[in-house]
């Protein structure tokens, strides 16, 4: 019982300090930084390690392209005055905060970072998913709940009352403005957005996000990984939308809008107060990705490894993943020998090391299987799903600084009369179809 | 009549965004990788982390070069014997739209050059660098070819620039004070061939 509970207590410290509050701090510079390239400007980068620098000096100066930038921000917001307006209400005033980043957090209690870990390591594979010959153990997911994503849902709700109450406890027009844009835009896009994601459980028959992740280890016709982007492309679009309306995030950024309500619901808000604000609104683009990543993009699977190796479905295949990193890798040298750039001859290398790994994979494989350390398979799963969430919150912040923000009624109506519909169609279509095609 | 704009009604494909969003993607995001495979770094570690894609200079570390004729800090320039070149003509003050150049005359020992500045103060706070002050010198004393920035005062006594410190920047000319002698010489004879090339070699 004690080991059980120092095991879910390591799970919680690892994922929320090691993995979701650094990934927030970071976002704070990503978003920044590109922005920055986009605009093609430089961006924040004077935070030096080393104190500051001149002359001759500053080449030593170690600043790591504005890395620090995060480490200042925090220590500024730690040591701001923390400032309560005399008309504010004083207690739900102080809530807020707590009320917006606990859900943000306690979010990711159900993210499967990988499969069940099976203590006796061989596996067999059924249906391209892995059977474990001893009780699975779950180590690699806080919380693994069989009504999953009811509780997302449930949870992501809760984070509206933090800005209602704040916006209202703040005594400011702006910020209650804020407030209720936030809570009517919030209600609204939950409809369509949890709408939009009953294909996916319609398909996979579960609520389970780690039964999701699993079923989508099957292929169809024999090559194409079964993840839901490929069964359900309108419901990934519906739900990228709603998710982004959900979080905030521009083109959806009313509730904040700078130029017309100066930052709402957080205006009168100091300190690390308000850092809880902006840190519970950058952690929630990195659980959309994750969430995205586990419900469309087939979560912690690789693509054609299973727990015992990679099973190509056919035996060229090798050769053609080897062949198409080639020419990427080609078209990135032919660019940075052009402009004799360091990152294009960076990733061209790492295509290449690719290349290499697929002709060794190729060679050692038997009998269609190359068999990899159980280990190896864990390590490169949390691999994989790491690179998508990273992949989707930064198509996220790009999508930011794409579009424009939407007016009030615009988003009312996108979200009404365009989404919602959308999604009903959506399902109705799935329920119709995937019987018939799944028999 | 006004001119007549037709705005034909979107198609479906149109309504729904999509292929515009992903256009304006694709732009966003070649800007992006633009961005990040810069080449102009001044540090071998921010060049591994990407620091610049564009043409930003990083100002404090990195300066844009001035033009030769860019107009900066005044300074005074010097006899051979180290005594400022000035000689109290008042043609600077006289120019000087913003009034900020202020002389006090005094009586030089050698009758040659019969005044000296005993006081030479510029009120920086007043200069507005326009440079007439060097067109009116008729004696290469004034140059405003330092290149530096006027430093930096917290009080307004530290932005009247005295003469010490305006002649500390100074360097010896190479112009002759009064003109050159043989070309005296010559206007006196009345021949007047001030321009011929042999005469500006020497």
């Amino acid at each position: 019982m004690l080991i059980e509970t120092l095991i879910i207590l390591l799970k919680i410290s690892v994922v929320i300090l090691g993995f979701v509050l650094s990934a927030g701090g970071l976002m704070t510079l990503i978003e920044r930084k590109q922005s920055a390239l986009i605009q093609n400007r430089v961006g924040p980068n004077r935070a030096n390690l080393r104190g500051h620098l001149q002359g001759e000096a500053f080449s030593k100066s170690l600043r790591l392209g504005g890395l620090f930038h995060m480490l200042a921000d925090s220590l500024k917001m730690l040591f701001k005055e923390d400032i309560i307006p005399a008309k504010a209400h004083k207690l739900l005033f102080q809530l807020a905060p707590m009320i917006m980043l606990f859900p943000a957090l306690v979010l990711f209690a159900v993210i499967p970072w990988t499969d069940q870990y099976c203590p006796g390591g061989a596996l067999l594979v059924v249906n391209g998913q892995d059977v474990c010959f001893e009780e699975p153990a779950n180590y690699f997911s806080i919380a693994e709940l069989d009504v999953g994503l009811l509780y997302v849902f449930a949870i992501a709700s809760l984070s509206i009352y933090g800005i209602a109450i704040g916006g209202w406890a703040s005594n400011n027009k702006y910020s209650l403005l804020g407030a209720l844009r936030a809570s009517a835009q919030m209600l609204s896009y939950e409809v369509p957005m949890a709408l939009s994601i009953l294909g996916i459980v319609l398909i996979y028959g579960s609520l389970n996000l780690n039964e999701i992740a699993r079923e989508q280890g099957e292929l169809l016709f024999g090559i194409l990984p079964k993840w839901g982007v490929f069964l359900q492309p309108v419901a990934l679009l519906l739900f990228f939308t709603a998710s982004l309306a959900e979080n905030k995030r521009a083109p959806f950024d009313l509730p904040e809008a700078e130029s017309e309500i100066s930052h709402g619901y957080n205006i009168e808000y100091t300190g690390l107060k308000f850092g809880m604000f902006m840190l519970a609104e950058f952690i929630g683009p990195v659980f959309i990705g994750a969430l995205i990543a586990t419900l469309f993009f087939g979560g912690w699977q690789v693509p054609y490894l299973y727990g015992d190796g990679f099973r190509m479905p056919f035996e060229g295949m090798y050769v053609v993943f080897a062949l198409l990193f080639l020419a990427v890798a080609a078209y990135f040298a032919s660019v940075g020998y052009q402009r004799r750039q360091r990152l294009p001859m960076v990733v061209a290398a790492l295509f290449v090391l690719h290349v290499i790994a697929f002709a060794v994979m190729a060679y050692y494989q038997k009998e269609g299987v190359l068999r990899l350390p159980y280990p190896v398979v864990m390590a490169l799963r949390i691999g994989a799903m790491m690179t998508k969430i990273a992949l989707l919150t930064w198509l996220q912040f790009m999508l930011r600084w794409t579009l424009p923000r939407f007016r009030y009624d615009q988003i009312m109506r996108l979200g009404w009369k365009v989404l919602l519909p959308l999604a009903l169609l959506n399902l109705l279509v799935t329920a119709i179809l995937y019987p018939i095609f799944a028999h | 009549m006004p001119k007549r704009v037709d705005n034909p009604p979107m198609n479906l494909l149109e309504q729904s965004y999509v292929p515009e969003i992903l256009r304006g993607l694709g732009k966003t995001v070649g800007h992006f990788f633009r961005g990040l495979s810069g080449t102009n770094y001044h540090n071998e570690m921010d060049a591994w982390f990407l620091e610049k894609g564009n043409v930003t200079l990083q100002y404090p570390e990195e300066k844009q070069p001035y033009a030769p004729r860019y107009r900066a800090q005044h300074r005074l320039m010097l006899r051979e014997d180290g005594h400022v070149r000035c000689v109290a003509c008042m043609c600077c003050s006289t120019i000087c739209p913003a009034n900020c150049i202020h002389i006090t005359a005094a009586e030089h020992d050698d009758p040659s050059i019969e005044k000296y500045p005993e006081q030479f103060v510029i009120d920086e706070l007043r200069c507005i660098h326009c440079g007439f002050c060097v067109e009116a010198c008729p004696c290469d004393a004034i140059r405003m070819d330092t290149g530096e920035h006027v430093r930096v005062f917290t009080e307004r006594d530290e932005a009247y620039f005295d003469r010490n410190e305006l002649a500390s920047r100074g360097a010896l000319s190479a112009a002759v004070q009064g003109g050159d002698p043989m070309w005296r010489e010559e206007e006196a004879d009345g021949e007047g061939e001030r321009s011929s090339p042999e005469r500006a070699q020497s």
